[in-house]
Order: C-alpha cells, then sequence, then structure tokens
C-alpha cells in the first residue's frame, strides 16, 4: 500500500469511527466506550511489557488510580470533568515513575511477583477505613456523566451523554495512539527494546537505563490511568470492587491476545476483553474466565505474536506469492 | 567393533558452525587424544558425542547410533564425560556426588564396593567425603569428577581438560592414576587436552584439530617423535 | 497475657499454612528458576475435589489421601503437558503460561462448584488434645498434619536416591544429565510434590476460611511473602519464614495494623525483601555474569 492511500484510508477509518456511535443504540455506544477505554489501558501495559519487557501483573492499580483521582477530583473538590483527566495521567505517570525505580531491580518473574502482589492488595488497601474519608469506603463513588456541551442529531439519533463521551474518549484515544506511534517508532521505542533484549549492551551504548525504564513505567502507568480516568466517566460509578486482581489479567489478556509490542494489536485485546464476557457470561458466570485462561495458554504456545503476529503473516504470505 | 565412530559430524552453536565434517574412531581399550589449540572444537567434539549440542552426521557407540539420542540415554548407553570444569555438585558433598554418578547402576552392592575402591585410589577423597564438594581444592574436584564419573563403571569415559588450572604435581598423580583406570579397569578414553606434552606421553593415538577440522591424526608416540610437526602445530 | 498468646498459637497454626504454601512454591522455584503463580489455584481445585468427595460419603482421611494422590499425578501432567513446551521460551512466556493456568483452574473450580461459599469440616476433635487452653483441636491437628508432611518431605530428598537425584537436577541440570539422571521427569515429580503438598495446605486451612473458588489467593501471597524471607531456593527458609510470618501477621493485625491490611502488609512485605534483601534470611546472593 502506497503512502498516500494509507493516509486515505486512516482518514476513512477516522471518520468512520466518528460517525459509528450514530448509527447505534446507546447501549452498544456505551460498550464501544469500554472497548476505547480498555484499549488505552491495553496500549499503556504494552508499552510497559510488550515493548519494554517489564512484566506487569498490577496494571490494575493503575487503572484504580486514574478512576479514583478522577472521581474523587470531581465529586469532592468539585473540579471540572475534563480537566480531572490530565491530572490523573500525571498522578499516574509519578506514581509509575516511582514504581519505576525499585522495578530497575527486579528481574522478569520477581517483577512479575511483586505487581501481582500489587494486584491482589489493591481492592483491600482501597476499602481500607483510614482513608473512606476520600474514596467512599466499600461503597465507592457515584459520578454524572458529562452532559454534552451542545445537542445535534444524526442519522436519527440525537448527541446523548454516551455518545458524547465516545467522541471525547475517541479524541484522547487517537492521541494517545498516535503518541505512541510516534515515540515506539523513533529513537525511544529503539531504545526500550535494546533494553529489553540485551540490557548490558545498551548500557554500554551510552543509553540511560535508569531513565528509560522509570520513564517507560511512568509513560504505560499514565496511559493505563488516563483509561482508568475514563472508565470512571463512562460508568459513572467506581467502587473497590471495580478493580479486583482479576482486572489486571484482563488486561494482560488483552495484550497478548492483541500481540505483544503491537499498537493497533490493542483495540483487538480491548474487543476480546470487552466481548468474550458478554458471550460467555450466558454459559456460565466463570465461563468467560476459562476463555481467558484457554486464549492465554494457545497464544502462548501457537501465537506469542497474538492476533497482530497472525494478520502480519498473512500479510507476509499474501506478499511473497 | 571399534568402540566409537564418528562420520561427517558437524556441529553448531546456534547459527555458528563450529565443526567441519568431522571423521575418527576409537577402539576398544585405548587412549585417544584430541588436539590444538583454544577454539579449535575440541571441547566440542565431547559435547557433540554426548548429544548436548546440535549436530549432524553419524555417531556410533558399540555399532549402536547414539547421535539424536538424549545426553541422558547416552550416559546410559556407557559413556561418561567429565566435563570442562568439572561439572561437581558443588552443594552435594563428596559422598552424595559419588553416590549420584551410580545413580542409573541398580547393583547395590557393587556399587558400595566401588565406592570403597574410589576412596582408597583416592585417599583424599576419603578423607572429606562429608565436606560439600565446592570447598575442595581444584586437583581434589578434578579427583571427584572422574571418580565420580567412573562409578557410572563406563566403557569410555570423555575427559576434557584434566589438567585446567592444576599444579604440575596434581596433574601428573591424576595422568598417573588415568592410566591405572586404563589397564586395570579397561576404561577407553577420550581426551582432550590443551596440554600437548602430557596428553601424547598418555595416550596411544593423537587427532588434531583446527577451526573444526582435523588437520593430523596418527599415533601419539610418532607424533611425539616428530619435532617439525610438534613445533609447527603443538609449540614445543 | 492469655489474648497475646492466643495470637501466637493462631499465628503458628496460620503459619504451618504459609510454610506449606512457601515450600511449594520453593520447590518450584528451585529446579525451574519460575515462579508457579497458579499454586494457590491448584490447591483451591484440589480441595474442592476433597469436598466433593466427602458430600459424595467418602470418609474423610480417604478423600484427603486421595486428594493428595490426584493432585500429584495432577501436577506432574501439568508440567509435562504445559510447561514443558515452554522450558526454553522467554519468561514473559512462561508468566503468561502460569497465568493461563491460574486462571483456569479459578475458573473450571467455580464453573464446576460454583461460587457459593462451602464450609469444610475439620477431621479432628474440637478440643485441643494438647494444651487445650491455647490451640484448638484442628490448631494442634493442622500443624501436626503440615509438620509430618514436611518432615516426610525432608528425609525424602535427604536419605532417598530419588531425592537426591532431584536435587541434583535442581542444582545443575547439565551435570544431572552427564550421571543418567532424566532431568524433565524430575522437574515433573517436582510439581506434583508442590501440588500435593499445596492439597494438603488447602484442605488444612479450608475450615478456618471456608471454601470457595477465591479462597487461596491471600494465602498464596503469604506463601510467596514466606518464600521470599526464607531464601527463594532455600526450602526450610520457606517453613521458617512461614512460621514467623503466621505469627507476625497475628501479632501486628491485632496490636498494631488491624487486619483490615493484611494483604497490603504482605505486599509491602514482598516489595522490602525483592528489593533489600532479595535472597531472603538465609540465602545466598547469586552473582549473574554478562
Amino acid at each position: 500500500m502506497s503512502a498516500i492511500s494509507k493516509k486515505i484510508s486512516l482518514v476513512v477509518a477516522v471518520l468512520a469511527a466518528v460517525l459509528l456511535p450514530f448509527v447505534l443504540e446507546d447501549f452498544r455506544v456505551f460498550q464501544l466506550n469500554l472497548v476505547l477505554i480498555y484499549a488505552i489501558a491495553i496500549l499503556g501495559l504494552n508499552i510497559l511489557t510488550g515493548y519494554g519487557g517489564q512484566i506487569s501483573l498490577g496494571h490494575g492499580a493503575f487503572f484504580a488510580v486514574g478512576a479514583y483521582t478522577s472521581a474523587i477530583l470531581i465529586s469532592q473538590v468539585g473540579m471540572s470533568t475534563y480537566l480531572t483527566i490530565p491530572i490523573a495521567a500525571v498522578v499516574c505517570l509519578v506514581m509509575g515513575v516511582l514504581m519505576g525505580f525499585p522495578a530497575l531491580r527486579l528481574a522478569g518473574h520477581y517483577l512479575a511477583l511483586a505487581t501481582f502482589a500489587l494486584a491482589i492488595a489493591t481492592p483491600q488497601l482501597l476499602k481500607y477505613k483510614g482513608i473512606e474519608h476520600w474514596t467512599g469506603g466499600v461503597q465507592g463513588i457515584i459520578l454524572d456523566k458529562p452532559t454534552p456541551p451542545f445537542g445535534f442529531t444524526l442519522f436519527g439519533n440525537e448527541l446523548s451523554e454516551d455518545r458524547w463521551l465516545y467522541l471525547v474518549i475517541l479524541a484522547i484515544a487517537l492521541g494517545l495512539f498516535w503518541l505512541a506511534h510516534n515515540l515506539l517508532s523513533g529513537r525511544v521505542g529503539r531504545a526500550i527494546v535494546a533494553i529489553r533484549d540485551q540490557p548490558t549492551a545498551a548500557a554500554a551504548l551510552g543509553i540511560n537505563l535508569t531513565f528509560v525504564k522509570t520513564a517507560t513505567f511512568g509513560l504505560s502507568a499514565a496511559y493505563t490511568g488516563i483509561a482508568g480516568a475514563l472508565s470512571a466517566l463512562a460508568v459513572a460509578y467506581i467502587a473497590p470492587d471495580s478493580f479486583p486482581a482479576f482486572l489486571s489479567i484482563s488486561l494482560l489478556v488483552g495484550v497478548v491476545v492483541g500481540g505483544l509490542g503491537s499498537i493497533s494489536g490493542a483495540i483487538f485485546g480491548a474487543l476480546f476483553i470487552q466481548f468474550v464476557p458478554n458471550v460467555a457470561d450466558q454459559i456460565s458466570k466463570s465461563a468467560p474466565w476459562a476463555v481467558y485462561g484457554g486464549m492465554l495458554l494457545a497464544l502462548a504456545y501457537v501465537a506469542p505474536d497474538g492476533v497482530m503476529g497472525i494478520l502480519k503473516k498473512i500479510k507476509n504470505r499474501r506478499q511473497a506469492q | 567393533m571399534k568402540l566409537l565412530d564418528v562420520a561427517n559430524l558437524n556441529a553448531w552453536y546456534g547459527p555458528n558452525q563450529v565443526l567441519f565434517d568431522l571423521n575418527f574412531q576409537l577402539n576398544v581399550g585405548g587412549i585417544t587424544t584430541i588436539l590444538g589449540a583454544n577454539g579449535a572444537g575440541k571441547t566440542t567434539t565431547l559435547r557433540a558425542v554426548c548429544q548436548a549440542v546440535q549436530t549432524t552426521g553419524s555417531i556410533t557407540f558399540l555399532d549402536k547410533r547414539i547421535d539424536g539420542k538424549a545426553t541422558e540415554d547416552i550416559v546410559r548407553a556407557g559413556i561418561a564425560h567429565v566435563p570442562d570444569g568439572r561439572g561437581t555438585f558443588t552443594a552435594l558433598t563428596v559422598e552424595e556426588n559419588l553416590k549420584l554418578g551410580a545413580y542409573t547402576r541398580k547393583d547395590r552392592h557393587e556399587v558400595q564396593a566401588d565406592l570403597e575402591r574410589m576412596y582408597s585410589r583416592f585417599p583424599r577423597l576419603k578423607e572429606r567425603f562429608r565436606q560439600q564438594a565446592g570447598t575442595l581444592s581444584g586437583g581434589e574436584q578434578q579427583m571427584l569428577a572422574i571418580s565420580r564419573a567412573l562409578m557410572l563403571r563406563p566403557r569410555l569415559l570423555l575427559l576434557d581438560e584434566p589438567s585446567f588450572g592444576l599444579a604440575p604435581l596434581i596433574v601428573k598423580e591424576i595422568f598417573e592414576i588415568m592410566r591405572q583406570i586404563n589397564e586395570e579397569d579397561q576404561v577407553s578414553m577420550l581426551l582432550v587436552e590443551q596440554n600437548a606434552a602430557l596428553a601424547l606421553n598418555l595416550a596411544d593415538h593423537a587427532y588434531l584439530l583446527e577451526t573444526g577440522k582435523v588437520v593430523l591424526s596418527g599415533p601419539a608416540a610418532d607424533i611425539k617423535a616428530d619435532e617439525s610437526i610438534r613445533r609447527v602445530y603443538l609449540g614445543y | 497475657m492469655d489474648s497475646f498468646v492466643l495470637q501466637v498459637t493462631a499465628g503458628l497454626a496460620n503459619g504451618g499454612i504459609y510454610a506449606a504454601v512457601g515450600l511449594a512454591l520453593v520447590m518450584i522455584h528451585q529446579a525451574t528458576h519460575h515462579i508457579n503463580f497458579a499454586q494457590g489455584e491448584m490447591a483451591t481445585f484440589s480441595t474442592f475435589i476433597a469436598w466433593a468427595m466427602i458430600q459424595a460419603g467418602v470418609p474423610y482421611w480417604i478423600a484427603f489421601v486421595v486428594t493428595m494422590v490426584v493432585s500429584f499425578v495432577a501436577g506432574l501432567l501439568i508440567q509435562r503437558i504445559f510447561l514443558k513446551p515452554v522450558e526454553k521460551a522467554p519468561i514473559l512466556t512462561n508468566v503468561i503460561v502460569f497465568v493461563g493456568l491460574l486462571v483456569i483452574f479459578n475458573a473450571f473450580a467455580g464453573w464446576i462448584f460454583e461460587h457459593t461459599i462451602k464450609s469444610f469440616p475439620s477431621p479432628f476433635p474440637v478440643e485441643g488434645m494438647f494444651l487445650p487452653k491455647y490451640f484448638s483441636g484442628h490448631q494442634i491437628g493442622s500443624i501436626s498434619v503440615t509438620l509430618v508432611v514436611l518432615l516426610s518431605v525432608f528425609c525424602f530428598f535427604r536419605f532417598t536416591p530419588l531425592g537426591l537425584a532431584m536435587r541434583a537436577a535442581a542444582f545443575n541440570p547439565e551435570s544431572a544429565r552427564l550421571v543418567g539422571i532424566r532431568v524433565s521427569w524430575m522437574l515433573a515429580l517436582g510439581w506434583g510434590m508442590a501440588a500435593l503438598i499445596g492439597a494438603v495446605a488447602g484442605m488444612m486451612i479450608a475450615p478456618i476460611v471456608f471454601l470457595d473458588p477465591n479462597m487461596m489467593a491471600g494465602i498464596l501471597l503469604y506463601g510467596f511473602a514466606a518464600a521470599l524471607l526464607g531464601g527463594i531456593d532455600n526450602p526450610w527458609g520457606a517453613v521458617v519464614g512461614g512460621v514467623i510470618l503466621g505469627v507476625l501477621e497475628n501479632i501486628l493485625g491485632a496490636y498494631v495494623i488491624g487486619s483490615d491490611l493484611k494483604l497490603t502488609m504482605a505486599l509491602v512485605l514482598i516489595v522490602t525483601i525483592l528489593i533489600f534483601r532479595p535472597y531472603g534470611l538465609f540465602g545466598k546472593p547469586i552473582f549473574s555474569r554478562v
């Protein structure tokens, strides 16, 4: 595909994405919002684990911190809804960088262990009575969905709260994906991958390991934190039990399904973790998890590069022919 | 019947080929040595026999093909390998190391008898039988490594640079014991050595490797006697 | 004073459970250098199997032994089928497999046995047989059972040829092959034993915390902490670490922190150990070469 036709198809895709909510009913749009939100969160995890090779089984914690930051600022401080999103990003960025320092000393599965412990401890930590005043304790925090600033109707559907949120989230998602693409396909990305594959050699080449690794952690946390903040707005309710250990595992599933180290794969991963439960739930409450587990195993053995890896292979085969 | 017959052996470490079309044979009862400079592929040859590296070509031991088999099965067929670095279980005791050498044997009484023979051959091991193997001196660890290999009652003993890092007196002692083992216990040996003089004194036959190929082969006595070969290839 | 002693004794009983889980984790880590994230869910699933048998009328101790055997075989098979193919794969792939197993065991437990909380019987009399003022029957029984299991494992490794072979395979797999040990099968055996120990831990803790698919999550966390505290490659360190943790958890929970933050405490402990003393109280530092 030539560069120009690539750009044209991108514009067409974005246009289609913008018009999409107006041909779907509100509930579907709500689901799409969650898909976009998970895509951002998965992209965040992918930056750290897929590109950076630092295994995190606890990204749900950043999601939670982003969500609670936004919710607390809106409900307790009365801050404007949209302002809370960059603040949540910064809070999580700082948190990620701070966690990046001890993470420097933890190899492979020890980091996985520490983040796994974080994932398990997060709900209990959120329920802690000492901070109940802020977090609302077990009950959590209820929010109002942001109202659209103007009203219009398209294809017979009005600009509802969900549809307005969709456009906001879409804009943020496109910006974040673009940013990630630029960062990771340039020198920064190469440095991150070099550190992942050959850390000692990378250091010998003058790459500042500490800076790159902690910055990666911070960036990854910020992305997932933004997703968390957006989820607070989209769902309009958060509570400690919204962020169980299994949320972190879902994000990992999303990364693996979409493809480690693939930016666009995040969408496939998000679609997977959003819609598999909808379908599998009807068989049994536990069925979605059986599917997740099966997918993790299957992909680990058969397709470690996830959906994007399979698509690439198909594309390569077509080009070869 | 040849003890070991290696034909068209190639070996790789990952994408790098290290051995190129090697051919050599061992007779039953003999001591053969493989000489060469660092990086010539001597250690790789021993590893290839144990199938610890990727190979193509045929390796036949006592008329049975062993290429493609797992290392554990080749060991069970009667080949014991004393690797470079000795390979002792440093966290285990001397006696535990020796017992592990006999792990695959079923004849308990004979194993006990062999254990006693090792102790009488290497009294220093007997003194330290409860000590952690990692606390032994270099020479003692080498004796332990050889003894452990012998506990298998192997037909063929592979030795990788047994003189490495050891004081000359100890080396002399060890090589003398190796001669005894070969004569008394009828254990054939394939010896990889950097110290060509020592090796040629002990062995009957020698192969010389250079960058993964055999460049010279012949009776050890002849090579030892030929000054020009020694000077050009062996540096003395 | 009395309530303090009671906290300590309860801590000892819990500590035995943490010691067992920690030991199972160390056994797998020592041999494979991997952390078995699925250890907790495997133990829970084993406990459900025992529960099902008891519900069907099987006498407790028969169900107990059958569960141990089934768990052993299952652990062995899991290593052969799921972990052997990724033995040489990167760490992340292995972690994904472990998490996948964790998720599947949890899912099947929930699917087959549902999420309603169940009670699990204790085979021990209510009143303690020893120091009844301080130990309940179950606490004494639980400590005894875990002691028996731990002692058996110790004797197995110390005095049997197979145990020696497993230790050798864990320390130095290449040398182990050179004495004819089938290293792969040693790993499978290690998994089987770890699964068995985990099942015992599950059956001992279930009467106290009640049985549901998420029973072991917090306990697994404490098992990790115990293993790290003792030194991740030191089995007896894990045992000591577990006992220390059990007592510490109860004392701190009763007098300092309150019981709301037990998981957070475990998290803090894990992170602290990993950062400041990664080889634990009894382990030795290992240096890696470039």
